[in-house]
């Protein structure tokens, strides 16, 4: 009889404690309807709150950018020479932009989720994945509207604009900025759990990381080998800002400063998930 | 019934689950000082929980909600959770649609588990009732095209048809519990999980309910239903779990665990006696002991019977016929029911000083089932006297019901009243 019993193929096995790689990959796949239908959900919220709508997406990193572009670009002539401080400064402002909303609206995700995750189960994991995909759009409509600035320049002829083919590359870079917003969005969200107050160190924590990082001037400003030198580059950011701003301006590209953030994003989205997955099981006892 | 012949669709082995209370008791020193004081001089501790029967549940700052849960579900079962509050029904379901995991043991299942547990659950109040229906499905893992070719029969079972396009905001609880349970049904789960959540839908719409909770088991497929209502579940499951204070009571066949768990009502309650040193009153008159009393053989509480409501009284020294007595009937939820008048009743008249004893019936077919306390007022000269607040409490369970409707039936009281046809 008890033979017979093991024989039996189980589909759900809810256990104590699950360990993290047991990540059910075909079960977020099976839910990707669930997926699409939180995305819209998130891009309604956006969209529909703001009386702008759709244009203060692209009137943010604009706005942003003329700033840095007359404070630090004109005045403190932190640019480069010969690239026109808008363009420089837009490279730069529109990945970053995307990358701290990622963090903050993913770490915000079990909360804000919180009273459909204490009455029915889905994969908790889609909740932050529809929020870092719906932030996603924003930052392609945002970064077609840098082609446009920079197509204006170029016509116009202040600017030689043309990185042609070579700009796809961004597509990885993409990719790679994602996972790293994502995981240290999932991480801040299990953590937020329980110490709320997290998310207003993680305010002041996201700004002083743009500082440390080369959006408001360019690396090759900062002295090679100096101890400010080697803090910047210890940011993560830092070499992915530089890669958008190389593709996105038709700069010289060096692929190989991207090594340290990839071994930086495989280590914390392995701490994120394992975090993650372990609060958002008692998550529902906890709030 | 036989069910060793079947495979096992849902096994729980050692199911426990603990759950931290929250820092209520002693979070200043001042009363932790308080509590080792008393222990000092033999008092009870002033910080200890009131309920000394959940003790084995509570186990320092931690609740036991589950203490050891282990049964096998098979194939085709319509099982019946029942058991008072707290009891750990809803912890279990909890466990099942996986919310929430269990603190040991081990849950396995087989098959696409779906669960309604609340009203409303997975529903967006901006979005149509219509979009609803996706979101709720996909929530519960079906597929667009999946949805697309139930959509019919789903707003046809909702019965809601031309509110498909309005916010669900603008929906009545019971619009909800239909467009929920109608999703719910078609969703071909293997496991269906139902909490009482239909107790507030209308009779033709409960009866559709439990027959596709029928359907669904005659397909081979599982149910599992938690509700406080005897009858639905006499007329719904095969077996029932009886779960008491986080533990199996009793597992089998749904008439007997049904008997064995409507002849238990905590009869601490229905009846209390005082010493003269303690009674309750005055030097004028006490309450010496009071009980309620079923006119049924085996001492059950069902609505279907009348509860004879004894008072001992000691008169000590009122020598005319100006005393009156109030009963205060109130239900669970604390609103009163009714008042019951003496002097109304029967008018007055003298009190022989010494023992007397008075008796108040309910007939059969006024209360409803759920839990009553009665409260006791003496009066005399028009005013109060004394209250013995909470004298009696006793829980009505629900007899067989002639009707469709086989859910929670609302209102204070549930006389039966004459027709005429």
């Amino acid at each position: 009889m008890d033979h017979e019993r093991n024989k039996v193929r189980w589909d759900v096995i809810v256990e104590p404690t699950q360990p993290w790689w047991r990540l059910d990959l075909r079960e977020l796949w099976h839910y990707r309807d669930l997926l699409k239908l939180m995305i819209r959900r998130d891009l309604l919220a956006i969209y529909k709150q703001t009386l702008l709508g759709p244009l203060w997406q692209v009137l943010q990193p604009v706005l942003t950018s003329i700033m840095f572009a007359v404070v630090f670009g004109l005045m403190a002539r932190m640019s480069l020479p010969g690239i026109p401080p808008m363009l420089f400064y837009m490279a730069a402002v529109v990945p970053w932009i995307f990358f701290s909303n990622v963090i903050q609206r993913t770490s915000q995700t079990l909360l804000w989720n919180a009273t459909l995750m204490s009455r029915v189960y889905f994969p908790r994991l889609l909740a932050p994945m529809a929020t870092t995909a719906s932030t996603m759009v924003s930052f392609l409509v945002q970064l077609l509207a840098f082609i446009g600035i920079a197509l204006v320049y170029r016509w116009s002829g202040r600017y030689a604009w043309s990185p042609g083919l070579g700009m796809l590359w961004v597509l990885p870079l993409i990719a790679l900025m994602s996972l790293l917003a994502f995981s240290i969005g999932i991480l801040v969200a299990a953590l937020t759990t329980k110490f709320r107050d997290l998310t207003f160190l993680l305010t002041f924590g996201i700004q002083l990381l743009m500082y440390m990082s080369p959006v408001i001037f360019p690396l090759s400003m900062v002295q090679e080998g100096s101890t400010l030198r080697r803090v910047i580059e210890l940011n993560p950011m830092t070499a992915v800002l530089e890669g958008f701003r190389s593709l996105l301006l038709g700069t010289a590209m060096d692929w190989s400063t991207l090594a340290y953030p990839s071994l930086f994003t495989a280590i914390v989205l392995g701490l994120g998930l394992a975090i993650f997955q372990r609060v958002q099981r008692s998550f529902s006892d906890v709030i | 019934m036989s069910s060793e012949s079947r495979p096992p669709v849902i096994q729980v082995q050692d199911v426990r689950k603990r759950y931290r209370l929250g820092v209520t008791d002693r979070s200043m020193v001042a009363d932790e000082l308080a509590s080792v004081w008393a222990g000092l001089r033999g008092k009870r501790d002033p910080h200890t929980r009131v309920g000394g029967s959940l003790s084995d549940q509570r186990v320092g700052d931690y609740f036991w909600s589950l203490r050891g849960l282990s049964f096998e579900v098979f194939e085709g079962d319509i099982l019946g959770l029942i058991g008072r509050n707290g009891a750990g029904k809803s912890t279990l379901l909890k466990l099942l649609s996986r919310i929430t995991p269990p603190t040991s043991g081990t849950i396995r299942m087989r098959g696409r588990v779906s669960s309604l547990l609340e009203v409303g659950t997975g529903f967006h109040p901006e979005l149509t009732g219509r979009e609803n229906i996706y979101l709720n499905g996909a929530i519960m893992g079906m597929r667009h095209a999946e949805i697309d070719s139930k959509l019919d029969a789903i707003i046809a079972f909702s019965g809601i048809e031309h509110h498909m396009d309005t916010p669900i905001k603008r929906y009545s609880v019971g619009m909800k519990i239909r467009l929920g349970f109608a999703v719910a049904a078609h969703l071909d789960p293997d496991i269906l999980i139902v909490d009482e959540v239909l107790a507030v839908g209308d009779a033709e719409f409960q009866r559709k309910c439990l027959g596709s909770m029928r359907d669904v088991a005659s397909a081979g497929r599982t149910v599992i239903f938690v509700s406080h209502s005897m009858a639905s579940v006499q007329s719904l499951c095969s077996r029932a779990i009886w779960l008491d204070k986080g533990a199996i009571r009793m597992d089998g066949a749904t008439e007997p665990v049904i008997r064995e768990y409507l002849q238990e009502c905590s009869p601490q309650d229905r009846e209390q006696v005082w010493s003269a040193a303690n009674a309750p009153g005055t030097d004028e008159v006490r309450l010496m002991g009071i009980r309620a009393i079923s006119d049924r053989a085996d001492g059950a509480f069902t609505i279907g019977h009348g509860i004879s409501m004894e008072l001992d009284l000691d008169n000590r020294s009122i020598t005319d016929t100006d005393l009156n007595i109030q009963l205060i009937v109130r239900t669970g939820t604390d609103s009163i029911a009714f008042i019951s008048d003496l002097t109304e009743a029967i008018g007055t008249a003298l009190w022989p000083i010494g023992s007397n004893k008075v008796t108040c019936i309910i007939p059969p077919d006024l209360l409803n089932d759920g839990g009553y306390r009665v409260s006791v007022l003496f009066q005399r000269r028009g005013n109060r006297h004394f209250l013995v607040t909470d004298a009696l409490s006793f829980d009505m369970q629900e007899g067989p019901r002639k009707g469709a409707w086989f859910m929670k039936w609302e209102g204070a009281v549930r006389p039966k009243l004459k027709w005429i046809r």
